[in-house]
């Protein structure tokens, strides 16, 4: 046997600051007790043991994570995320501002989830690690004016959002907006504000509205389906909705947008809010299910992935667990129920060149990356071409691009170099958050193509007809 | 020099941006891909060389250790740095300095990931070939320090017959060169005495790799075998027939049911084992060897060959493969996975001791791996909450490192020995022949303050994580 090699015995003295005293070799655990006084995880919506130890941090999701890609850094990873998480859980550390800084970086995109080989469930250790935040009051001061001022005062609120949206329709078409941002006004408001402003996304021309209209089938109807208008995307891209109905319709469906229904709750999901998610989701389930659906109908990847996971967030609800479940089992996003079709295919010619910009919570929540693709496909004369890293998040992610401005440009600026590269025309989407930051991202580019819902690009195939 | 003064100078070297000290970040530079955690004192993120050099003369002058991490993918602990020790990481350092595409070679900081050169140099016709299964993660500075290999290492060989050169800080802060920014070096081969070191003999800053040119053809078999045996003998008798196929994997009964309950990659349900063939080349060349590897399949008791239509069949076969060990998880909360090698001839006899052991331990043992060049990864699948299972586990581990070297093999095949198999070395090495291996480490690290307490027995048994609650999900690679 070898005697041992002359190990650094002399370290511990040299390197002073009276940390992990005592600790020397064999390499093992380098401290007990906790590192600060924050508070630990408690209650039934911690994250649950079970999820987090499904984690052996063999860093295979490292490279799928945009944070990680762009820093580099393993406390901006969600193999690190999730060790912090488990730092908590294991009383070596509480909440902190510090973990907590961790932990907002993440866009919650679950591009690692798509690629992990373990099966963590990432997206909601991070949903349940936010709500432990929250409920402990440690959200950055930033995110928690927007959960207070967005997620919890408009939101959820169909004729407030209204409301907002016609201020700020007028606002952005008065000129009133080119005044203000010509003088020096928005350099005197606090930072967040003047970024707020910058950010607005710009109101449709015409809303889309719910209600009691259910919108014929074209030809035969096959089925009925239902809508979800949401809360935000019938304001700023209410031709997109539209877009989505004529499409239903040309392919044999009536189309009911059920009044009553409102945001699915998924940006206070991620934000940690469950109580609110759960309550805008039974909220959902009730609306569609009076209107008699066979089917619901989202054109929003986001609400899509959340409103397939009502049945995980309302399983301990006695009253609604089995019709949450349910309700996941019948939404479908649209570019994956037209591809579930025999779709009718356009006789006209859409000579466009178009590259797909994939939604992260279509390509890694939802799994779906070849649906809109095949949608596109069927669309004679246009041609697909694929930009660089198309799955990796372009850095809207909700309200990530107010709270995080800078990850969010350096994403958002990625994105669109890959996106111009390919040369196309148009950039087709599937989510209204992705579509709004692509179009920002192309102004500030200054470049020339134009961001298209997946439908519209449909839609304007169907309507070269004549 | 106390360890605050200490960090003061460094970040007076890489600037405060680039020095990670607070406890709550450091408990994330704790671990790498191995079940051991350690948390470092400091991580510093140097920018180029100068840095690099500038801040291990600054340790080394204080008397602290050093430890490089790569992307932290690693299996045997080789990352892991001891308490107070400075842990120095390269996400700055991610640079292709050049690719020469007359010589194929590429210049690269020891940073850059191993799929992105691979990816980086394809538009250029050309790859770099080792390819461990953590390829999207992984850096080149830890697959020279591991000598990392992959499925294609076969033909090819492992990350040390691609490294023709590098630039190399050692623990005192001097810069050297090792081989050579030509094709052949003079004097004494530093290089492959450095390559799979485990950063024990310096920190490498560049590295200049070989490249090779994308290969005309690409066929991929998938050879079904009724039992394990038969499988093995095709083995053989493939690479008996002069062939080397530029990948040759065998996925066991158990396997293939732990693949299939995931994804359909296209394994029969009812197989007893399966090998996965690749073979690559020039047209003539694969079209001329293909019927010698079908016919081999068949004279040894094939039940069926196939062969990948299209690159999306192709895909899916690889993808059984390399997502085999997180598929496991559908067959049991927990697995240990052994790296070991034995000679390719004593295939059958080491799948052999593995059944007989799996029985005896009543452990279940799962057989994935890279059957051409004798590297087997018997992995064992196990629920750590029942008591005693962890201790039979690893004593079931024992033997099989044992057997290997009994069956003169090895304790790696492209893991590294780290934290995890330093106990196991005296199977197949004497005291002399680690005494020579610390000489030469001697002579690059006198101190020995790069990377301590790896490799070499010292009585400090590897030993699983402390919390019992990794024990209730997860697993253990």
């Amino acid at each position: 046997m070898v005697s041992a090699p002359d190990r650094h015995s002399d370290a511990g003295q040299h390197m002073g600051g009276g940390i992990d005293a005592g600790h020397g070799f064999p390499y093992g655990l380098p401290f007990e007790g906790s590192l600060n006084d924050g508070p630990g995880f408690a209650g039934s919506d911690a994250p649950a043991e079970a999820d987090l130890y499904r984690c052996v941090h063999c860093g295979l999701c490292l490279s799928a994570c945009p944070t990680y890609v762009e820093t580099r850094l393993e406390t901006e990873s969600p193999r690190g995320r999730i060790a912090l998480m488990k730092a908590v859980h294991e009383g070596r550390t509480g909440i902190s501002d510090r973990l907590v800084s961790h932990w907002e970086l993440c866009l919650q995109c679950r591009a690692c989830e798509a690629v992990c080989p373990s099966g963590v469930p990432y997206g909601r250790l991070m949903e349940h690690t936010r709500a432990q935040v929250q409920d402990n009051g440690l959200q950055s001061p930033e995110l928690g004016r927007l959960s207070r001022l967005f997620l919890k005062a408009a939101l959820p609120h169909n004729r407030r959002l209204r409301l907002a949206g016609h201020l700020m329709r007028l606002y952005q078409r008065s000129g009133v907006q080119g005044l203000v941002r010509k003088s020096r006004l928005l350099g005197l408001m606090p930072g967040d504000l003047a970024a707020m402003e910058a950010q607005m996304p710009v109101m449709g021309r015409q809303f889309f509205e719910p209600g009691s209209q259910v919108f014929p089938a074209r030809g035969e109807k096959q089925m009925t389906v239902g809508l979800l208008s949401g809360c935000v995307m019938p304001l700023m891209q209410g031709d997109a909705m539209r877009a989505a109905v004529r499409v239903l319709q040309r392919n044999g469906c009536d189309v009911a947008v059920p009044a009553g229904q409102g945001c699915c709750g998924a940006l206070n999901l991620h934000a940690g809010d469950l109580e609110l998610g759960r309550q805008l989701a039974k909220r959902n389930i009730d609306a569609f299910k009076q209107a008699g659906v066979d089917v619901v109908v989202t054109a929003s990847a986001g609400c899509g992935s959340s409103m397939k996971e009502y049945g995980d967030l309302l399983r301990d609800d006695p009253e609604y667990a089995e019709a949450a479940h349910e309700f996941a089992r019948n939404t479908r996003d649209i570019t994956e129920f037209l591809a579930g079709l025999p779709l009718d295919p356009p006789s006209a010619q859409l000579p466009w060149r178009v590259t797909m910009q994939d939604p992260c919570h279509l390509a890694h929540a939802q799994r779906i990356t070849e649906a809109p693709r095949q949608v596109l496909r069927s669309i004679p004369g246009l041609e697909l071409v694929e930009m660089a890293e198309s799955s990796l998040c372009c850095g809207s992610a909700g309200f990530y691009s107010l709270i995080q401005r800078d990850m969010s440009r350096r994403l958002q600026r990625r994105k669109i170099g890959n996106a111009t590269a390919t040369g196309a025309e148009v950039i087709a989407s599937a989510n209204p958050g992705c579509i709004s930051q692509l179009e920002q991202g192309l102004q500030n580019a200054g470049a020339e193509a134009q961001v298209m819902h997946v439908v519209e690009i449909l839609d304007a195939a169907y309507q070269a007809e004549g | 020099m106390n360890g605050n003064e200490l960090l003061a100078s460094i970040r007076a070297v890489v600037g405060d941006d680039y020095v990670i000290a607070h406890r709550e970040d450091l408990l994330v530079y704790e671990y790498d891909g191995s079940v051991d955690r350690s948390m470092p004192r400091a991580v510093v993120l140097p920018a180029d060389t100068d840095q690099v050099s500038r801040v291990m003369a600054l340790a080394y002058e204080a008397g602290v250790t050093v430890v490089g991490r790569g992307s932290g993918t690693g299996l045997s602990g080789g990352a892991i740095t001891p308490p107070e020790g400075l842990q120095i990481a390269f996400p700055r350092m991610d640079r292709i300095l050049d690719v020469d595409t007359v010589n194929r070679t590429a210049l690269v900081e020891p940073g850059v990931i191993n799929l992105d050169l691979d990816n980086h140099v394809r538009r250029f016709g050309m790859r770099y070939a080792p390819d461990p299964s953590s390829q999207r993660a992984c850096s080149l500075g830890g697959n020279i320090a591991e000598n990392a290999g992959g499925p294609h290492c076969l033909a090819y060989g492992a990350t040390t017959n691609h490294v023709i050169g590098m630039e190399v800080v050692l623990e005192d802060g001097e810069i050297v060169h090792l081989g050579s920014m030509a094709r052949e070096a003079a004097g004494y081969d530093l290089r492959g005495a450095f390559v799979g070191s485990e950063g024990t003999f310096g920190i490498t800053t560049k590295i200049l790799v070989r490249l090779l040119p994308l290969p005309e053809t690409v066929r991929t078999f998938l050879g079904i075998f009724p039992d394990i045996d038969s499988a093995c003998t095709a083995v053989s008798a493939v690479i008996g027939h002069g062939i080397v196929p530029a990948a040759l994997e065998m996925i066991d009964a158990l396997s293939i049911k732990a693949v299939q309950n995931v994804t359909d990659a296209g394994y029969p349900n009812d197989a007893g084992a399966v090998l996965l063939i690749e073979l690559e080349g020039l047209n003539e060349e694969v079209d001329e060897v293909s019927g010698e590897v079908e016919a081999a399949l068949w004279d040894t008791g094939a039940a069926d060959v196939r062969v990948a239509e299209d690159d999306a069949e192709r895909e899916r076969l690889w993808v059984g493969r390399k997502t085999a060990f997180g598929a496991f998880g559908t067959i049991a909360p927990n697995y240990y996975l052994v790296d070991g090698v034995v000679p390719r001839t004593r295939l059958t006899q080491m799948l052999r001791k593995v059944t007989e052991v799996s029985e005896r331990y009543g452990i279940t043992i799962a057989n994935v791996f890279h059957a051409g060049d004798g590297n087997l990864h018997p992995c064992m699948l196990f629920d750590a909450r029942e008591p005693g299972v962890m201790e039979s586990a690893m004593a079931a581990a024992a033997e099989l490192m044992e057997e290997c070297a009994l069956l003169g093999g090895t304790l790696s095949g492209e893991h590294g020995i780290g934290l995890e198999k330093k106990e196991f070395m005296p199977l197949v090495y004497t005291d002399a022949d680690m005494e020579a291996m610390q000489r030469v480490r001697e002579a690059f690290a006198p101190k020995n303050r790069l990377n301590p307490g790896k490799i070499f027995p010292d009585g400090s048994y590897w030993r699983p994580s402390a919390h019992p609650a990794a024990y209730t999900a997860g697993m253990y690679i």
